[in-house]
């Protein structure tokens, strides 16, 4: 896979193969070097100065992040027009890349429940019924298993079908043919047969949606041998995620965030695809490492605020891809800073940050000068009421405290 | 127990069959555009449903229609001021279609398929083929030079003759008793001991249990041990050949135990909403291990579930060659051009254990199972029926045995005495490159062989 390609050069802990005998055919329409967005360098000082800050370079601590969500402009080296590119919300973004693709590739179709006429239920697939006709954005009936074993059985025989999910939780019901059909199948046939599946939906904890509709699969998911996993966190990304995923012949999974689909940003009109196993730099710095994805990117930039404020230098990975982790990048950033902090919203037990911790340990012992601290939910159900839903994930004071103790 | 299988479920004539369908086989209700049938339920009252209401015997006991009907979403239905509930079980089961008796004579005035002599000869020596291939391979484990094997001891006319009557094209999801229908479409004996003893040759490449074939060159997916998982992968696979117009249906197998899952129930509800050209053929061969079908459900069998779905059925005795081959092609004309799924419940017997971890005289009686192995013996009904034509004798029966017993046991010591697959085929496939995790973990294995040889089996290619 494209990891490989990070270790070009590098001497990692991770014995990288001959990264030339390994293609990856989607480099050859969005090489790395082209991608205006190599994880996002770019900060936006108090008197609205933009600076390309590289990574690792100095002179951070005057530079500071206005507000949590990411407004990034473009690069002279990217535009041509005055005003470059185009905004728009994060559900957008996601429908621009699945429309970009089925344009693209006819073989391309959605499935679920709600996605056609409808539009879906969090419309993400507006507009694509009328467009591409019932046949290839098909609505299903209630049935997560079946619909993610009809997705199972249309791509072994040629399609690449787009499954969403309403709600994550519900794949929890699709958890056998993704485990022992999408995940094993390429394998078990002796690779005769590829499952080129997309798995999409919305996840994480919402505003009050209930214990059952709060749940973060990525947890119950790491595990699968077989499948790839992503979690996108600014329209920018997904929609780069999104078209990665559906060019990816392997299974994907494609975690979005209920609360993230309003976020709005202006991306570039130019065609472009992310790389499905690269963590995006969200602000570098020097003191500690603190790594995140989806929406507690958002509570992290928001802590970085006053962190920054007390004169401390975080940098911020949004680790983007779940399984396998980048870790590339994370090591780069962990040798930098000796300190590492994991802000995460799965619980604590058996979650995506637990298995980071225990990857970063084993591979970058030796370089750290504290033991990794991890934020994340705890053991239990989310609860339904507006203050204790609150307290279950991690807020940004917690994350400016663990910060401060982490790099006494 | 259920009894029903000592009785003879002949059916007095094929066309009361046709008959009693709800469905008017002239087509009507394809006529019928997506739109307004995904758009059906919101004009409730404002058109008749084409397909009118079916007749009055199928389902009520001398229920008096008025006439009158009432909106409703989902069309119109009809009034009645009875309160009559509908029976859990119509006073007579559904009939089974059946062509030859069990001495190998045509019933008469029966509708089937004519099947020419090189089709039959072909058919019947593919049977014998299976049958010496499952006897060898179940010794075999016995033995203990295979791990695991799952015959088709009776079920063989099931196997071969569905497979005989659908194209090369057709893509099969099996269950896990269908060796027959790979073999039929030229998956040979030797990759079947391959893939058995999983050495270097399986295209599986080693890593599934015995008897979980798969070939994408013969259009047969690989079997995954879950139950039922295949067949809501073959409402998908048919929506994908529908959407490529590639003029062939998906066909899903099986047994009665995998109808009780809840991939059967969406399965076939996703491929009637879908219209999607797909045939579901049941093994209703009596048992699940050791559940009979009377513990498994409580409906009149399989077939009487396609009507819950709105799925075109039919029954029919899956140890009748010629029926099953009639049944099956019918199906897969009526699947592909019109686009609609279709439900066979083959009605059989499971001769043999349900494995070879099974010892099936546990649970039920040593006589029930000779007679299904002696007077209902499909391969044995299907010789009488092809040395009535002359097509068949004593001499090509013992050459036929005589070659294909050499065959298999030659494939199976070819298949014994070949290499396992590398070590680095536990490591290829999992996702189409190899990541960096991997390769570390091959490369710890191979550090530790190195280091401990003598823990590591001689024959452990690497």
């Amino acid at each position: 896979m494209a990891a490989i390609i990070q270790g070009i050069g590098a001497a990692t802990a991770l014995t990288s193969p001959n990264s030339l005998d390994i293609k990856k055919s989607f480099l050859s329409i969005s090489p790395r070097s082209l991608s205006v967005r190599k994880g996002s360098s770019f900060v936006v000082s108090s008197d609205g100065r933009l600076s390309y800050g590289l990574n690792g370079r100095g002179g951070r601590a005057e530079h500071f992040i206005t507000n949590a969500v990411a407004a990034k402009e473009d690069t002279a080296a990217a535009s041509t027009s005055s005003k470059p590119g185009h905004e728009l919300l994060l559900f957008e973004a996601l429908r621009e890349g699945l429309e970009e693709e089925m344009d693209r590739d006819p073989t391309v179709c959605v499935m679920g429940e709600d996605v056609g006429h409808y539009g879906g239920s969090y419309k993400v697939t507006k507009g694509l019924a009328p467009k591409y006709g019932d046949l290839r954005v098909l609505d299903t009936p209630i049935a997560e298993n079946s619909f993610t074993g009809m997705g199972i059985g249309a791509a072994m025989t040629g399609l690449r079908p787009v499954v969403e999910g309403m709600n994550m939780g519900f794949l929890l019901l699709a958890f056998n043919q993704i485990s022992n059909n999408c995940g094993m199948l390429h394998y078990t046939s002796g690779g005769q047969f590829k499952i080129p599946i997309v798995i999409r939906g919305p996840g994480g904890v919402g505003r009050q949606l209930g214990a059952e509709h709060s749940q973060r699969l990525e947890s119950y998911f790491q595990s699968i041998p077989g499948i790839q996993m992503v979690a996108c966190s600014t329209p920018y990304n997904a929609k780069g995620l999104m078209k990665a995923a559906i060019r990816s012949d392997n299974p994907v999974i494609l975690f979005e965030h209920v609360l993230l689909y309003n976020l709005k940003e202006r991306i570039q009109d130019e065609e472009y695809v992310l790389n499905l196993e690269e963590a995006e730099m969200v602000r570098p710095g020097e003191h500690v490492t603190i790594l995140t994805y989806s929406r507690m990117r958002y509570h992290v930039m928001q802590a970085a605020k006053t962190l920054v404020n007390k004169g401390y230098d975080p940098e911020v990975i949004d680790i983007r891809s779940l399984k396998p982790f980048d870790l590339y990048t994370i090591g780069k950033s962990v040798k930098k800073t000796h300190r590492v902090l994991i802000v995460e919203e799965c619980m604590r037990t058996g979650g995506i940050g637990a298995s980071l911790t225990a990857a970063i340990t084993e591979n970058f012992h030796d370089y750290l000068d504290a033991p990794i601290v991890c934020l994340s939910s705890q053991d239990v159900p989310t609860p339904y009421a507006g203050t204790l839903e609150n307290w279950t994930v991690v807020q940004p004071p917690q994350i400016v405290t663990a910060v401060e103790q982490l790099c006494q | 127990m259920a009894s029903w299988f000592l009785k003879s479920t002949r059916s007095s004539s094929i066309r009361g069959v046709i008959r009693k369908l709800p469905m008017a086989f002239s087509g009507e209700c394809t006529a019928v555009g997506i739109v307004r049938r995904r758009f059906g339920s919101m004009e409730a009252g404002q058109k008749l449903d084409p397909c009118g209401s079916s007749e009055e015997e199928d389902y009520s006991d001398n229920i008096a229609y008025q006439n009158q009907d009432l909106n409703f979403p989902g069309g119109k239905v009809p009034l009645t001021s009875q309160m009559k509930f509908i029976s859990e079980a119509s006073h007579k089961r559904l009939p089974c279609y059946r062509v030859l008796n069990d001495d190998g004579s045509l019933i008469s005035n029966t509708i089937h398929e004519q099947v020419g002599e090189d089709v039959a000869v072909n058919m019947y020596s593919a049977m014998v083929t299976l049958k010496t291939m499952d006897t060898l391979l179940y010794e075999a484990q016995r033995q203990g030079r295979i791990s695991f094997y799952m015959t088709s001891f009776g079920e063989e006319a099931v196997n071969i003759a569905s497979a005989a009557a659908l194209s090369p094209q057709d893509f099969v999801l099996p269950q896990y008793r269908e060796a027959g229908v790979l073999l039929w479409r030229g998956f040979t004996v030797q990759e079947c001991t391959n893939q058995c003893f999983g050495n270097k040759d399986d295209k599986g490449k080693g890593r599934q249990m015995p008897v979980h074939y798969g070939s994408n060159k013969h259009n047969v997916i690989t079997i995954s041990s879950p139950l039922a998982t295949q067949i809501s992968q073959a409402a998908g696979v048919a929506y994908s050949l529908k959407m490529d117009k590639r003029g062939a249906c998906a066909v899903a197998f099986t047994g009665d135990g995998g109808t009780s899952e809840g991939d059967f129930h969406a399965g076939l509800n996703f491929a009637a909403v879908m219209e999607a050209p797909v045939i579901f053929i049941c093994r209703n061969n009596g048992w699940a291990i050791s559940t009979p079908v009377h513990e498994q459900f409580r409906s009149d069998g399989v077939v009487a579930k396609g009507l819950g779905y709105g799925i075109r059925s039919i029954r029919v005795d899956g140890n009748d060659v010629i029926a099953v081959y009639s049944a099956i092609g019918a199906a897969r004309n009526m699947a592909i051009n019109e686009g609609r799924p279709i439900l066979v419940e083959a009605m059989t017997y499971r001769v043999g254990h349900h494995s070879t971890s099974d010892d099936s005289t546990k649970y039920r009686p040593m006589n029930e199972i000779e007679y299904w192995k002696t007077a209902r013996n499909p391969i044995s009904i299907f010789k009488k029926y092809i040395e009535r034509y002359g097509w068949w004798s004593e001499d090509k029966e013992s050459e036929l045995a005589r070659n294909v017993k050499k065959q298999v046991l030659e494939a199976i010591k070819t298949a014994e005495g070949m290499e396992k697959p590398a070590l680095t085929e536990m490591f290829t496939d999992v996702y189409d490159q190899m990541p960096p995790n991997l390769y570390e973990q091959e490369r710890s294995i191979r550090d530790s062989m190195k280091k401990y040889p003598k823990d590591y089996p001689i024959d452990l290619h690497v």
